[in-house]
């Protein structure tokens, strides 16, 4: 790979690219899915190619190819800067990546057990265990179960003369159960560990035994059920409720992760994405939440859907503070945003969708970090209130404000016990009002960090995987349903 | 752009390689490029070449999957190998019945040489004119123009054989003031009728209207769903409704409801892979050619889509609508088409004594499949409308409505059609805008 790298860098310096880099990607996953007592699907699909990202006359190219072979990288450069003369029609300064950076390295996901040399039987096996124990529940219309491994091995070399080579393997997996009943029209779901099919991680096969799905099915079956005849979850203008930590997790991901991603603030995703309402002038002196909000963008924490040894510009792995005692202090960024907001230098944060797109900045592992409280203390000193539990929608504004979410299952809590289970739960609010409203956060006894392998943007579409440490919370004086 | 002579020689491989009772190759190839602008000049520019050969085995009743994008014969004989690995370890799926036969498929001409051969340059023109007209009336162009040429081929060992080359053309845009926002996009087989002027004039009067929204309370309005939004609504209704295998999980309103009324009369819905006017693909993922499927006739629901799987279980034919195996998603309705109306969009408009004027919906959501219960946010141009008058901008709505619900309360449709290609499913849609009663609102945010 170094002689394919070196050539590509060279042919692209000989036409003319005042910066080069490559990153020559396999990609290998295999997919499991279950459903009602079937294997539905069982797949295993790699995709490989090289990517050249260049700038020529002061602007982007980017080109690549799934044939990776050294007659084809003529082509491909050839076609990336010609692409890179093209955009500098329009351009209204050189890009400026700031400081030279030279960066050598190797990252391993490090694993117990390789999840591409567990036998198949057995994964079928653990899926079919949990999918039967649903079924074992009366009233269940439709019993799933899924896993998912991919491994990706990527090298990076560039004309700065950065030479990195990364393996990051992922394991996911989860069940859901649905209950329906025609007559009332209701269709009741719960999940575990995650909704959205899975959770998912940067470890190997013993996260699967982990999260004990067959040992979860029943719990999930009979409370799908249970839904279907619970009671509506009513609709306050401002109630306590207190999400557990999967809700937080997404609850980060889409209120913060995603307004603090620099390129969306400076306005290059403002066309599908969206912008931010953390502007500029914001950085330092905005009050994001209240004092027991601190968040972190870390890329190093071990397991974490969004760690990694380098990004893909590569720029090593960091930890960087984001919200710091409910103040807002740090952005993610790349080298190129790094220094239109003169911040010095990029926190890692670019990410690529395999090696036909270019990398954006993305989430790495954006994290609540834990608060004070034991878990339990949370519901026992509430008087009035709502246990949320797992998500079931989520919906925010292109700004990242207005926000509405669902989840899978609620408790009223009365006089710091749950008593009665509440379906069709929903909160809506505005960001930093929100986040402002947060008087407790669980301590590290049930921080976890949870995953989110399906994380929207860019154009061409691209997705990231990420990662958010979340523990239970408590928010004051939200507004809670909309369902009639 | 491999050829159908390059497509069959590799499938051909693939069968001499397999040993399974039963043998399926879906070759997807691809030559994409997509220019991106944002503050008025262009800061990403993309382009990609890629060929995926999707092996799916059947032994029995065992069923193997695997692909891979190295066409090399190591790379095809690893793929045909892991799909024939993957079908032995699994045990039977009493469901599956047989890969489909070979039937006739109807040719459907999308394939444009020139917008193959879009140049970087026609592109940076492109976007150039909607950045100068941008600058001139002082606002700040975003948005994106793609240009593509792709394959798609399956064939099976029972003798099915279907290619189809398509192009796609691709122009949309966000037009941005200090405090308002327009959007505009088009669609279309042929890169010479993506209009960049028209696209920013369109883009560019509306943000400029848009400018310094007021408040106006959440509530219950009649609003006009201008195509941009009303395209959100079939996707939901294709992904949640129109479904054999949401039907048969009792998880669409369709469910026991073909032959009633389920919508206003003046609502007609159909797909239709092999209309011309589409971004078409006149045959499904397993090679069944697509059936038009009436979806919805004047307002009573007449069809579901099925691939064979869903068929098989209902006793009936598929109407080609499979989407890539193994697929727990079941059948999709990826070309849907809304009958248009007799009125003018203008006319609509003053209809209406008072109401919301929207362009588009944003991060849509569901919040109860059955019902087509949907949550999301309006975008870039939200305006009053008072005594047939667009009055004022206002700021964004959170909407909470059924989807079902609104096309039972649809007062009017327009004349007018636009052609959108989504990029994450690879849909095409055929929609006019609407004016809807009764449509919930139920959040405001800040801008």
């Amino acid at each position: 790979m170094k002689d394919f790298a070196a050539r590509a860098l060279n042919q692209a310096q000989m036409k003319g690219a005042t910066y080069a880099d490559i990153r020559i990607v396999t990609r290998t996953t295999q997919h499991i899915a279950v459903k009602n007592g079937i294997v539905e699907a069982l797949e295993q699909n790699e995709s490989q190619g090289f990517g050249v990202r260049v700038i020529a006359n002061g602007a982007w190219g980017f080109a690549a190819s799934a044939r990776v072979d050294m007659r084809e990288i003529e082509r491909v450069v050839a076609q990336a800067v010609a692409i890179a003369r093209a955009s500098a029609l329009t351009k209204t300064r050189d890009v400026n990546l700031g400081a030279r950076i030279e960066a050598h390295g190797r990252f391993e996901t490090p694993v117990a057990r390789d999840p591409f040399l567990v036998p198949m039987q057995e994964k079928i096996g653990v899926l079919m265990k949990a999918d039967a124990e649903m079924r074992r529940v009366p009233g269940i219309k439709v019993a799933r179960g899924e896993m998912e491994f991919q491994r990706e091995d990527k090298t990076f070399a560039s004309s700065e003369g950065s030479f990195i080579t990364q393996s990051i393997i992922e394991s996911g997996c989860g069940i859901v159960a649905m209950a329906s009943n025609l007559e009332s029209g209701e269709i009741q779901v719960r999940s575990h560990p995650n909704s959205g099919g899975r959770n998912q991680v940067t470890r190997g096969y013993e996260f699967i035994t982990e999260c004990r799905m067959p040992e979860n099915a029943q719990r999930i079956a009979e409370e799908a059920v249970a839904l279907l005849s619970a009671a509506q979850c009513p609709s306050l203008d401002a109630a306590t409720i207190i999400l557990d930590g999967s809700q937080v997790a997404l609850q980060v991901h889409e209120s913060c992760g995603h307004p603090i991603e620099l390129d969306r603030v400076l306005g290059t995703e403002a066309a599908f994405a969206g912008t931010s309402f953390l502007t500029p002038e914001k950085l330092g002196n905005f009050r994001y939440g209240s004092d027991v909000i601190n968040i972190t963008a870390d890329a190093t924490i071990p397991g974490g859907l969004g760690t990694f040894g380098f990004d893909d510009e590569g720029v090593a792995a960091q930890k960087t503070d984001i919200i710091k005692n409910g103040l807002f202090v740090g952005y993610m960024t790349s080298r190129e945003s790094a220094q239109e907001l003169k911040l010095g230098h990029s926190n890692g944060t670019m990410r690529a969708d395999g090696w036909n797109r270019i990398p954006l900045i993305r989430m790495t592992n954006v994290s609540l970090l834990p608060g004070t409280w034991n878990a339990d203390d949370l519901i026992t000193s509430t008087d009035d209130g709502i246990w949320m539990e797992t998500n079931r929608s989520w919906s925010i504004d292109d700004k990242r404000l207005n926000f509405q979410f669902g989840t899978e299952m609620a408790w009223e809590i009365k006089s710091g016990k749950k008593t009665r289970m509440l379906k069709n739960a929903t909160y809506t609010g505005i960001t930093p009002q929100f986040w402002g409203a947060c008087d407790a956060v669980a301590n590290e006894n049930s921080w976890i960090v949870w995953g989110t392998p399906n994380c929207g943007k860019g154009q061409p579409p691209q997705v990231a995987h990420t990662g958010h440490g979340a523990s239970p919370a408590r928010f004051r004086g939200i507004r809670v349903g909309v369902i009639k | 752009m491999l050829g159908p002579e390059k497509i069959k020689e590799l499938t051909t491989q693939v069968f001499a390689l397999s040993k399974a009772d039963q043998t399926e190759v879906l070759v997807t190839a691809s030559e994409r490029a997509l220019t991106r602008f944002a503050n008025s000049y262009i800061h990403q520019n993309v382009a990609e070449t890629n060929a995926e050969v999707r092996v799916r085995v059947v032994y029995g009743k065992k069923i193997g999957v695997a692909s891979t994008n190295d066409l090399s014969p190591e790379g095809l004989k690893r793929a045909a190998d892991t799909a024939r690995v993957i079908a032995m370890l699994q045990p039977d799926n009493p469901d599956f019945t047989s890969l489909p036969s070979p039937a006739p498929i109807q040719n459907v001409e999308t394939y444009v040489e020139r917008t193959a051969n879009f140049s970087p340059d026609q592109r940076a023109h492109a976007v150039s004119v909607l950045c100068k007209k941008a600058k001139a009336r002082g606002v700040v162009a975003a948005g994106a123009f793609t240009t593509a040429s792709f394959e798609v081929a399956v064939a099976n060992s029972l003798g099915v054989f279907a290619y189809h080359p398509g192009s796609l053309a691709e122009m949309n845009t966000v037009m941005m003031t200090d405090n308002g926002s327009g959007y505009a996009a088009r669609a279309h087989a042929d890169a010479r009728q993506i209009n960049a002027e028209a696209i920013a004039d369109e883009a560019i009067s509306k943000a400029l209207k848009a400018r310094n929204p007021t408040d106006l309370e959440a509530g219950e309005y009649t609003v006009l769903l201008e195509e941009y939004a009303v395209v959100d609504v079939l996707n939901f209704l294709d992904w949640l409704s129109f479904s054999a295998q949401a039907v048969q999980e009792d998880r669409s309103f369709m469910k026991g409801k073909l032959g009633e009324k389920v919508m206003s009369e003046n609502v007609t819905i159909w797909d239709d892979g092999a209309a011309g006017d589409a971004i078409a693909l006149p045959f499904d993922y397993e090679g069944v050619p697509r059936q038009r499927v009436t979806l919805i006739e004047k307002g009573i629901a007449r069809g579901i889509v099925y691939d064979t799987a869903t068929a098989a279980k209902d006793g009936v034919a598929s109407t080609g609508h499979s989407l890539p195996a193994p697929n727990s998603d079941g059948p999709s309705a990826m070309h849907l088409f809304m009958a248009p109306g007799e009125t003018k969009k203008s006319e609509m408009l003053k209809g209406v004594e008072r109401g919301v004027w929207v362009t588009r919906f944003w991060y849509t959501r569901v919040v109860h499949p059955l019902q087509v219960l949907i949550t999301g946010m309006t975008r870039d141009g939200t305006f009053l409308i008072e005594n047939g008058e667009i009055t004022r901008p206002v700021k964004n709505f959170r909407f909470t409505t059924s989807y079902l619900a609104a096309l039972n309360h649809v007062r009017a449709i327009s004349q007018e059609t636009k052609l959108f290609h989504e990029d994450w499913s690879n849909a095409s849609r055929s929609v006019p805008a609407i004016l809807v009663d009764g449509f919930q609102f139920t959040g405001v945010t800040q801008f």
